[in-house]
C-alpha cells in the first residue's frame, strides 16, 4: 500500500462508486468526502453502495462552494482520516468524483515509489502567472472576501471596490509567500502531516478562510514552507478554459487521453461510457514507466480557448458579430482594388490575371450586376451577382467574397459609377490595397460619341462621385494601402507603379514585368478635356493634360507595346 | 438600454405569456404522457400539420440525439399523423383546429406548453423539417452539449437555419417515409449570408441562402429570417417573441460574441426543399396562414411553377459538421 486516494464527490455518484471500486481493487485505500449540499438521503444511498468495501471510508462533510473555504476543509478532513487510518500510505492523491484514472494503478504506484520524497503539486507565485479569472491575482491574498462570488456577485464586486478605495489590506502571515496552482495534488505523508499537524495550523487556517479561492492556494502556499522536494506540476490532467471552468472529456477524446500518458484526467462527462469502460479495465500489456505528456491535449484546449476569445479573422456569422474595431481584421486576407485601370488599359483584367494569377473581377459594384470573373452569375459560396442582393448589404457581400475565396487573392475594379461600393469600408481595411488613377472615368466618355451636352452632364456627375470616393481614401481613418495617381502623372511612366503594385501582390516570383497592358489611344483626349472646360465643366481629377495639336502628335514616337528586359 | 425600453420589453414579454395562457383553451390533449418526464430530461416542442411522411425520421433522429420526450401540437392534420404521434411512447400530443396565424404561427401554443412543462428543462423548439446539427454531433448527444452549457452558465444556443436542396428540379427525387431527407437534399449555400443587429431585441437578423438567391433576387429584404435560437434552458418567465427567431428576456438573444471571439453555435438543417414542397406551397398559399400575407409562399409558388433549380455550380455538398464548422457556418467556440 503506497498511495491513498482522497475523493471529493458532489454529483454523479454512480461514476464515483465505479472509480472508488477501481482504486480499491488495485490496492489503494479511498477516503471520500461528500459535499454537505448533497441530500443526506442521496449520500446514505451512496455510502450503502460502497459498504462492501473495507478500504473505503467517508470523512466529515463540509459545505463546498467554488471559491470558498469548504473545499480546503474537505481536503483536510479527508487527508487527516487517511493518514490516521492507513499508516502504510506514503503518498496521498487528491482527486474528485469526476476524475478518471487513465493508466493502470500499478504504474502510478511504481512511479510514486520511485520518487518517495517528491510532492507533486502545481505551485507558482502569483506575480509570475496570468491564470487568474476576474482580474484578481495578488489581491486574492490581501483583500477580505466574505461574500460568495457565485451567489452574491454584486456584493462581492462592490466589497472589492470599497476595499480598494479605502486601501484596506490584510497582513500576510509571516513566513509565507503566496503561491497558486491546480487544486489536484499528490503529497507525501511527511509533507501532508506537517501541514495538518503543525501548531500554527489554526493561525494559517484563519487567514486562508478569507482568501479568495483558497483551494488553489492553501496547500500550494504551505507546501513551499515545509516540503523539501516539490515537482511543480499536477499528476492530474486538468485544463481550464478562459472563464476558469474545467474542460470536459468525452468519448471522442479516448485516443487522445490514451496517448497523453497522464495518470488521472479531470473532468470526465458522467455519461462518457466509452471512456469509463475503456480505462477502468484490467491492465493489458507491460507496465510502462513513461512520463505524462499532455502536450497534445494542451494544444487542443488552447486552440479552443483562442477560437472562443479571438475567433476567425474576417468571419461574420451567427455567433461571431464583432463590434466596430473588434474584428481582429475586418476581412480574411489581402485583396486589391483598382480604380481607373480598366478604363486606361484596354486589356487590364486579363493582363493582371496573367501577371499575378489572382482572381480578377470586373466592377464588382457595377449598378447593373456584379461583374464576377469570367462573367459568372454566382461565385464561391454561392454568392449571387444580383445587384439588389449585393446592395442590400454591400459590406457583407465583400467580406463574404473574401472569406469564401480563402487562399486565392481577389482583385476587382471600382469606379465612380459604382455608387454602392463600400469605399469607406475598404479604405479602413488594412487588408485592402487600393490603387487609383484619378480622372480615368473621362476616357469612356471621350470615346462615347454622344451629344456633348449629355457628356458634359455625365462628366460633372462622375467627377463629383469620384471626388467623394477619393475623399474617403485620403481620410485620416484610411488604413488601406492607398496609392493615388492623377491620370497625367500615371501615363508618363506607367510601368513603375504597375511593377510596384504587382510586387506587392507578390505572386511568388519577383519577376520584372515582361509585358505591359495595352494603353488605350489617348490622341485627342487633351482637346476633349479642353472642350469640357470650354463648356464650363472643369475636369481637375486627371491632372494637367496639354492640348495637343496634330503636328505635336506626329512628333511623338510610337509607344512600344513591349518592354525589353535589360 | 434605458429604463423605459426595459419596461416596454417586460410588458411585451408579459403580454406574450398572457396570450399563451389564454390560448391554452385551443389545445385539446390527445395523448398526455407528460407524467413520464423526469427532471433533467431534454424536451422537444413542435407544431405539425400533415407531416406524416416526415415524422418517422424526425422522431428517430431526435431520439438518437438524446431527446427524452416530444410535446407536439397537431394543427388539424388529415393524413393520420396525429394518430401516429399518439401511438408513440415518448410523445404527448395536443390537437387544435384554430388558426395557426392567430396563434402567432404556433408560438402561443408552444409558449403555453413550455410554460407548463419545460420549466427547468433544456428544450428544443423545431419544426418537423428542421434537424439540429451542433459541434461533435457525430460522437456526443445533445445532453453532452446541454451539460456543458450548464457548466458554462449559458442559457441559450444559436442554430442558424441552413436550407438544404437537391441537385436538379426538386420534383425529380421523391421522398419516402423514414428516409434521411439529406440523402436527397444534400446541397447548401456556404457563404452568402448577411446579418444585422436588431436593436430592440439584441438578436442578429440573418438572411441569405438559396431562398434569397433564387426566390428573392429583386427584393432581398423580403427573404425569410434564418437566425434561430432553438435550444434554451427554459424558465417559466421566458417567451419566444417571434417564431424561434428571438426570445424575451432579450439577454437570451445574446448568442453571438461582439468582441471578436466566437461562441459555440450549431445549425438547423432545413429539409424544406423536397418534392413535398410544391404541394405544400400551393396549399399554404390558399390557407393564408403564414407570415406577412404568405409573401414567402407567393414568391415560391410563382417560381415553383417553372420548376426552378436551386443547385448551382458553387453549391456545397454536405459531409459532416466539421465541414460546416470550417466553412464558418457554425462554431465550436471553446467546446473541445
Amino acid at each position: 500500500m503506497s498511495v491513498g486516494i482522497l475523493m471529493l464527490v458532489h454529483t454523479a455518484f454512480d461514476r464515483a462508486e465505479q472509480i472508488a471500486r477501481h482504486w480499491v481493487k488495485y490496492g489503494c485505500p479511498v477516503v471520500i468526502h461528500v459535499d454537505l449540499n448533497v441530500k443526506s438521503k442521496t449520500c446514505k444511498k451512496f455510502e450503502n453502495a460502497l459498504v462492501d468495501l473495507d478500504n473505503v471510508q467517508f470523512c466529515k462533510r463540509h459545505r463546498c462552494e467554488w471559491g470558498a473555504w469548504g473545499l480546503v476543509a474537505a481536503s483536510q478532513s479527508a487527508a487527516e482520516l487517511m493518514l490516521a487510518e492507513y499508516p502504510d500510505v506514503k503518498h496521498v492523491y487528491l482527486s474528485s468524483g469526476s476524475c478518471l484514472p487513465l493508466r493502470p494503478v500499478e504504474e502510478l504506484k511504481d512511479y510514486l515509489k520511485a520518487r518517495p520524497q517528491t510532492d507533486f503539486i502545481e505551485s507558482a507565485t502569483t506575480a509570475d502567472v496570468p491564470w487568474t479569472v476576474g482580474g484578481l491575482d495578488n489581491e486574492r491574498f490581501t483583500l477580505h472576501f466574505p461574500f460568495s462570488w457565485r451567489k452574491q456577485r454584486f456584493l462581492f464586486d462592490r466589497w472589492v471596490d470599497i476595499q480598494r478605495m479605502l486601501k484596506i489590506k490584510r497582513k500576510l502571515p509571516p513566513g509565507i509567500v503566496p503561491h497558486m496552482g491546480s487544486q489536484w495534488w499528490c503529497l507525501t505523508r511527511q509533507t501532508l502531516s506537517v501541514i495538518l499537524q503543525n501548531p500554527e495550523r489554526a493561525f494559517f487556517d484563519k487567514y486562508f478562510k478569507r482568501v479568495w479561492i483558497p483551494d488553489e492556494s492553501y496547500f500550494q502556499t504551505l507546501v513551499r514552507v515545509y516540503s523539501k522536494n516539490i515537482e511543480s506540476r499536477s499528476l492530474t490532467l486538468s485544463k481550464f478554459d478562459f472563464q476558469g471552468k474545467p474542460h470536459i472529456f468525452y468519448d471522442d477524446h479516448l485516443q487522445l487521453l490514451r496517448r497523453s500518458d497522464c495518470f488521472v484526467a479531470r473532468k470526465i462527462w458522467p455519461r462518457a461510457n466509452r471512456l469509463y469502460d475503456g480505462f477502468l479495465r484490467d491492465p493489458d500489456g507491460a507496465i510502462k514507466m513513461s512520463e505524462p505528456n499532455p502536450a497534445k491535449i494542451d494544444r487542443i484546449f488552447a486552440k479552443a480557448v483562442e477560437r472562443r476569445t479571438k475567433g476567425r479573422t474576417g468571419l461574420y456569422m451567427q455567433s461571431r458579430f464583432p463590434n466596430d474595431g473588434w474584428e481582429n481584421g475586418m476581412t480574411f486576407g489581402r485583396y486589391s482594388v483598382f480604380h481607373g485601370f480598366s478604363e486606361l488599359f484596354e486589356d487590364f483584367e486579363p493582363w493582371l490575371y496573367k501577371a499575378t494569377g489572382a482572381q480578377v473581377h470586373g466592377h464588382l459594384f457595377a449598378p447593373e450586376s456584379a461583374e464576377f470573373t469570367e462573367g459568372q452569375k454566382v461565385i464561391n459560396g454561392a454568392l449571387s451577382a444580383s445587384p439588389k442582393n449585393r446592395d442590400y448589404n454591400s459590406i457583407a457581400f465583400l467580406t463574404n467574397l473574401i472569406w469564401n475565396t480563402r487562399g486565392e487573392r481577389q482583385c476587382f475594379q471600382v469606379g465612380p459609377c459604382d455608387e454602392g461600393a463600400p469605399v469607406w469600408f475598404f479604405a479602413k481595411d488594412p487588408n485592402a490595397q487600393v490603387s487609383v488613377i484619378s480622372g480615368a472615368w473621362a476616357l469612356p466618355l471621350f470615346k462615347a460619341n454622344q451629344n456633348f451636352a449629355d457628356i458634359r452632364k455625365e462628366a460633372a456627375r462622375l467627377q463629383k462621385l469620384e471626388n467623394k470616393q477619393l475623399w474617403a481614401l485620403r481620410s485620416p481613418y484610411a488604413k488601406a494601402r492607398v496609392r493615388i495617381w492623377t491620370m497625367a502623372e500615371f501615363i508618363e511612366a506607367p510601368m513603375e507603379p504597375l511593377q510596384m503594385i504587382i510586387d506587392e501582390i507578390g505572386a511568388g516570383a519577383a519577376n520584372r514585368l515582361a509585358e505591359a497592358p495595352r494603353m488605350t489611344d489617348l490622341s485627342g483626349f487633351g482637346q476633349f478635356l479642353q472642350n469640357l472646360k470650354n463648356q464650363g465643366m472643369h475636369p481637375y481629377l486627371m491632372g494637367d493634360f496639354p492640348v495637343e495639336t496634330p503636328e505635336q502628335r506626329q512628333k511623338m514616337p510610337q509607344r512600344k507595346p513591349y518592354l525589353v528586359q535589360k | 438600454m434605458g429604463v423605459l425600453q426595459s419596461y416596454r420589453l417586460r410588458v411585451r414579454r408579459r403580454t406574450r405569456l398572457v396570450r399563451a395562457i389564454r390560448k391554452r383553451r385551443e389545445l385539446h390533449s390527445i395523448a398526455d404522457r407528460t407524467k413520464r418526464i423526469k427532471p433533467n430530461d431534454l424536451l422537444l416542442f413542435s407544431t405539425q400539420r400533415n407531416e406524416q411522411v416526415r415524422l418517422p425520421f424526425f422522431l428517430q433522429y431526435y431520439r438518437e440525439k438524446g431527446v427524452s420526450h416530444f410535446l407536439i401540437v397537431d394543427n388539424d392534420s388529415s393524413d393520420g399523423s396525429m394518430e401516429y404521434l399518439a401511438e408513440q411512447p415518448d410523445v404527448s400530443v395536443w390537437h387544435t383546429r384554430h388558426s395557426y396565424k392567430k396563434s402567432k404561427y404556433g408560438v402561443d401554443w408552444l409558449n403555453w406548453l413550455q410554460l407548463r412543462y419545460a420549466h427547468g428543462h433544456w428544450c428544443m423548439v423545431v419544426d418537423p423539417d428542421e434537424f439540429f446539427i451542433y459541434p461533435f454531433c457525430d460522437t456526443r448527444p445533445i445532453t453532452a452539449l446541454t451539460d456543458w452549457l450548464d457548466a458554462s452558465s449559458i442559457r441559450s444556443f444559436s442554430a442558424m437555419l441552413l436550407d438544404m436542396y437537391p441537385r436538379g428540379p426538386i420534383t425529380d427525387h421523391p421522398y419516402r417515409e423514414g428516409q434521411n431527407p439529406f440523402d436527397i437534399a444534400c446541397w447548401f449555400d456556404a457563404g452568402n449570408y448577411t446579418m444585422t443587429k436588431n436593436p430592440d431585441y439584441g438578436n442578429l437578423w440573418i438572411q441569405g441562402g438559396p431562398r434569397s438567391r433564387v426566390f428573392f433576387p429583386e427584393n432581398p429584404e423580403m427573404a425569410p429570417a434564418l437566425n434561430k435560437i432553438p435550444l434554451v434552458k427554459w424558465n417559466r418567465q421566458y417567451a419566444y417573441a417571434s417564431s424561434t427567431h428571438m426570445l424575451l428576456p432579450r439577454g437570451l438573444n445574446q448568442v453571438y460574441d461582439e468582441w471578436g471571439g466566437e461562441k459555440a453555435s450549431g445549425l438547423l438543417l432545413h429539409a424544406k426543399f423536397l418534392d413535398t414542397f410544391t404541394a405544400k406551397a400551393e396549399e399554404e398559399l390558399e390557407r393564408h396562414q403564414h407570415y406577412s400575407a404568405s409573401a414567402e409562399y407567393q414568391a415560391y409558388a410563382k417560381r415553383l411553377r417553372d420548376n426552378p433549380e436551386l443547385w448551382c455550380k458553387w453549391s456545397e455538398k454536405y459531409i459532416n459538421w466539421r465541414q460546416l464548422e470550417i466553412l464558418g457556418l457554425m462554431s465550436k467556440g471553446n467546446w473541445a
